[in-house]
């Protein structure tokens, strides 16, 4: 990446590797311009998975790996893109990474292969990929449109790990379940977690179903929104 | 008999926005007005219920290992889904324009779109795993999409008259077009009691 930007001819001193301004192109995805809460890309399909933790880990690292690779190939050949085409060119690259992500995951972990099931295939058509791709890699250099696409993934998986988080804990009582790393944190031991002695607090706990259904993770972005908004009230919507 | 139960069960009971998040991005975009969002609903109709057996056929006839080539070729599915999807898209449109310039006018904007629309690719993909025939996965195509019309002429409806409600400002747009939609969710569970062998 280093040569890329040295050899930009125009720049008259060499650039840092991780400026400032590179620095704001990972963090201002997680907060300013967050894709989800604020961009609204990229709600489509992810957010399915998000019943339990451990899928929805591997979704966001598979969503980074996405984006970050996406943007960084079509920084690379945007220059020689014809314009028309571009759309194509762009589907052809994510759809090749997301095969790539899709046959690592069948090897490596095919439990979970099996549960994320047709969302690995959907990030094809995620909107933050494209998004990123049509505002920012097709203008930047490669090094800075790479740390673009991480730190939009990242933004991305953020907020899908908040919603795991919160629908596990409070539908199953448990986190990572499925994982080597599970446990039973609140409530009577769930499905997921076979040892049925695993240290559980608040035993009174009774599931809340409601949490596990599609409809709360609905409203638990729909009040991470109302609370990103308040405390950060530049980003309220006029209209 | 089987096919309509596919039907009413693709559109109602799992939903493809309501149920699997699947076309949100265009979803909450386009559901500013009924107008609108009935365009969108219809182009969705239309491409998913032609873009599903072109898919089962690629899936069948090509890509397995009983079809034309002998191979298991399944890792090529994502690829030539995509292209599919975008080709008959772009076909559709050139169709639309020659034939019926008055639909194409009104539809015009959002068919490009539905490229990108993760409902389309959802369905085909939902289709392979569910291991429909082919008339089976037309009517579970025009079933998702009617299901996805229902769902964007509801939401649209809903947020034209939220115009005139005192929204707390941080909720206004999307959070609470968020909320309505995990309400509508709800609702649309209440339809899970529906016994399809009554029709």
């Amino acid at each position: 990446m280093a040569e890329t930007i040295a050899k930009k001819p125009e720049a008259k001193e060499r650039e840092p590797l991780f400026g400032p301004k590179e620095k704001k192109l990972l963090t201002d995805p997680l907060n300013d311009n967050n894709p989800i809460t604020v961009q609204v890309l990229g709600i489509c399909s992810a957010l399915a998975v998000t019943t339990l933790v451990y899928p929805s880990v591997i979704m966001s690292i598979a969503v980074v790996f996405v984006t970050a690779f996406s943007s960084l190939f079509t920084s690379l050949l945007r220059k020689s893109i014809p314009k028309q085409v571009r759309m194509i060119v762009q589907l052809v690259i994510i759809a090749t990474l997301v095969t790539i992500v899709e046959q690592v995951l069948k090897a490596l972990n095919f439990e979970v292969y099996k549960q994320l099931s047709v969302f690995i295939g959907l990030i094809i058509t995620n909107c933050i990929v494209m998004g990123r791709l049509e505002a920012f890699s097709m203008a930047n250099r490669p090094w800075r449109s790479f740390l673009d696409g991480i730190g939009n993934g990242l933004g991305y998986g953020a907020i899908l790990i908040i919603v795991a988080v919160l629908r596990e804990l409070f539908g199953k009582g448990s986190l990572f379940a499925g994982s080597p790393l599970a446990i039973q944190i609140i409530g009577p031991s769930s499905d997921y977690i076979l040892d049925t002695s695993a240290i559980s607090w608040l035993g009174w706990y009774q599931n809340n179903n409601l949490m596990v259904l599609s409809g709360a993770a609905m409203f638990i972005i729909g009040v991470l929104i109302w609370v990103h908004r308040t405390w950060n009230p530049k980003l309220v919507d006029v209209s | 008999m089987e096919l309509v139960n596919i039907f009413i069960k693709s559109a109602f009971i799992e939903n493809l926005v309501l149920t699997y998040f699947l076309g949100m991005c265009s979803y909450l975009a386009v559901s500013k007005t009924v107008k609108t969002a009935f365009g969108l609903g219809l182009a969705v109709i239309f491409v998913l219920g032609i873009t599903m057996p072109i898919n089962w056929l690629i899936t069948n006839l090509l890509l397995s290992e009983t079809g034309l080539l002998g191979m298991d070729l399944t890792f090529l599915r994502l690829i030539l889904f995509i292209a599919v999807i975008a080709s008959m898209v772009q076909l559709v449109e050139m169709v639309i324009e020659k034939f019926s310039p008055a639909l194409y006018n009104s539809l015009g904007i959002f068919l490009p779109l539905i490229t990108v629309n993760c409902a389309i690719l959802g369905g085909s993909l939902f289709m392979v795993s569910k291991e429909y025939n082919l008339s089976e996965s037309v009517a579970f195509g025009l079933g998702g999409g009617f299901g996805w019309f229902l769902a964007i002429i509801a939401i649209a409806a809903i947020r034209e008259k939220l115009k005139y409600s005192n929204v707390p400002a941080p909720l206004r747009g999307l959070g609470i077009a968020f909320i309505i939609t995990g309400l509508m969710g709800l609702a649309f569970l209440s339809l899970l009691g529906i016994d399809p062998a009554a029709f």
